[in-house]
């Protein structure tokens, strides 16, 4: 079930000088794929994300969902959308509505009119799936920002959707709690869940199977971590960095060093180096 | 700022703790009301028994209950004092020209306070084993009749458990704002009254705008997560009287009974006392 966008631009209604945020883009998001799409502040890559489960409509163009068009007035085909396409925003804070846990990750299937004991059921593989099973009766007030994270994945798990979009979802996180949130996204890809992760780090590009480059409203770099890191003079242009290991083998690709032209760690590239004869 | 007890929740695994809160709401109103009724010593003995009998079986330590009496220590006092000048009787005590102490004052004061230190004590047993959540749900159970004349219950329940969840976060915020203009040479703690509230002016002004900031992303990840307050929604926890809860409501029902047949039927306190002459 791919989300397709065809021709799509979305502009920010405004009074005067509207601002255009997504300029005539046309891609397509297959299922099962780990997807990051990258790009500096303004690139337009949030208005992207939001363009997926029809919370904005395409000023034009059309964004489709197994088939079925976003641009809809009807609750109920928005509803059957935003089920299919789960969404966690950057600030864990502001997306939780429940002061307990397990109320917290009820919400969404009470909302889709899940049946009681069945909401229990989700509850339980929800939080397994994200390894937070015992805070089930706790406060999220008390949770580190890691851990707020994965109940607002959780939160989603549990309305059954085929496709996470997480919306800088690392952005205010610590190393170690952008760590464990990206280990569930691989963990739920594993299991068959389309992943979307937009970022700005392109350190965490290196997990997907497929990059996405933004910049002012427009795909701009479109391809395999392998393909998007090679070329590291675009990806600066765009505003974004590379990985120290993976700038420093692109540059001594780009002199001629014979090295294996993939993505290293930073062990894997010493290594690769000393093995140079 | 971060030591008011009431309305926090104190987790044990108490009888009391797990008793239907539409219960623990319904008794603390009968409470209020009955309270009003108390005309002497020994029946507000016989309360005050019956509050710390409740907090024990709750498992609230009898400190974290008193803490709450000392929000309004003030209060008691000002009344009292009042109370203890203005009531006009029997003289006990006089002195110099103008004040005179009076026993009815001195009963007034004396009753006064313990009837406010009452007051402040059972609502408070309810919010310390009751979760603001369950407390919602109460609410919004027994305000259900309202539906019928079109009353928004769901929504307006929604509504304060929102609030109730923000409190925290809003007063986290208020003081990182409070920090960071203290560090660029904020005084708040100098000059009048007058003086002070105008230096909470440039703490309030960011911290509305943060609110309503949090709002609009409150509102977009309910959107995202199917919120509809007209939808049918189910619910997953749903509320069931059961023994425990009966069992409750008659034990409370026999005590608050006692202050009605003590006032109005039968002055059995009076026969207590003169057991002691």
């Amino acid at each position: 079930m791919p989300i397709k966008f065809e021709k799509v631009t979305y502009e920010y209604p405004a009074e005067e000088n509207a601002v255009v945020a997504v300029k005539d883009v046309s891609l397509e998001i297959a299922d099962g794929s780990f997807v990051c799409i990258c790009g500096e502040n303004g690139s337009g890559k949030s208005t992207l994300a939001m363009l997926m489960n029809g919370l904005l409509q395409p000023t034009s163009g059309a964004v489709t969902v197994d088939g079925k068009t976003t641009s809809t007035e009807e609750e109920e085909e928005l509803f059957a959308i935003r089920q299919k396409v789960g969404m966690v925003f950057q600030n864990p804070d502001n997306q939780m509505i429940a002061s307990i846990i397990e109320d917290e990750i009820a919400f969404g299937p009470e909302n889709l009119g899940v049946p009681r004991e069945e909401i229990g059921e989700r509850i339980d593989y929800a939080l397994s799936a994200v390894g937070m099973t015992e805070h089930r009766r706790h406060t999220p007030y008390k949770l580190s920002g890691g851990q707020k994270q994965r109940i607002a994945i959780a939160a989603v798990l549990a309305m059954r959707p085929e496709v996470l979009v997480l919306d800088e979802s690392t952005a205010m996180l610590d190393p170690k709690g952008r760590g464990e949130v990206l280990k569930v996204a691989e963990e739920l890809n594993k299991q068959g869940i389309t992943i979307v992760l937009i970022t700005h780090f392109m350190e965490e590009a290196t997990r997907a199977d497929r990059v996405i480059v933004m910049s002012e409203g427009k795909v701009v770099m479109d391809g395999t971590p392998e393909q998007v890191f090679r070329d590291r003079e675009s990806i600066e242009r765009y505003g974004l960095e590379l990985p120290a290991p993976d700038a420093v083998a692109a540059e001594l690709i780009k002199e001629g060093i014979p090295l294996e032209d993939k993505i290293y760690s930073e062990s894997e590239l010493a290594e690769a180096i000393c093995r140079l004869k | 700022m971060n030591n008011v007890v009431f309305g926090q929740y104190y987790p044990t695994d108490s009888v009391i703790h797990r008793l239907d809160a539409r219960i623990k709401l319904l008794a603390v109103i009968l409470y209020i009301v009955t309270v009003f009724f108390i005309v002497d010593y020994v029946m507000y003995a016989a309360l005050f028994l019956f509050v710390i009998l409740v907090s024990v079986v709750a498992k609230i330590p009898l400190k974290v209950l008193l803490r709450t009496v000392r929000t309004i220590v003030f209060l008691v006092l000002i009344t009292a004092v009042i109370n203890l000048f203005f009531t006009k009787g029997e003289v006990l005590w006089a002195h110099w020209k103008f004040i005179k102490i009076y026993k009815e004052g001195v009963e007034h004061a004396v009753k006064l306070a313990l009837r406010l230190i009452l007051l402040m004590l059972f609502p408070s047993l309810l919010t310390l084993t009751t979760t603001p959540m369950e407390l919602t749900d109460a609410l919004e159970s027994l305000m259900s009749p309202l539906k019928l004349i079109k009353v928004p219950v769901h929504a307006i329940a929604l509504i304060m458990s929102i609030a109730l969840r923000m409190i925290p976060i809003l007063m986290e915020e208020t003081n990182k704002i409070m920090l960071a203009q203290k560090a660029r040479g904020a005084d708040f703690d100098t000059g009048g009254a007058f003086k002070k509230a105008k230096a909470m002016i440039p703490v309030l002004v960011p911290l509305f705008v943060g609110a309503f900031r949090r709002a609009d992303e409150l509102a977009l990840a309910m959107d995202a997560r199917c919120y509809s307050s007209v939808a049918n929604r189910t619910k997953y926890k749903v509320m069931k009287l059961t023994l425990k809860d009966l069992v409750a409501s008659v034990v409370c029902l026999a005590v608050f009974s006692l202050v009605f047949l003590n006032k109005y039927l039968f002055p059995f306190d009076e026969m207590i006392l003169s057991l002691f002459k």
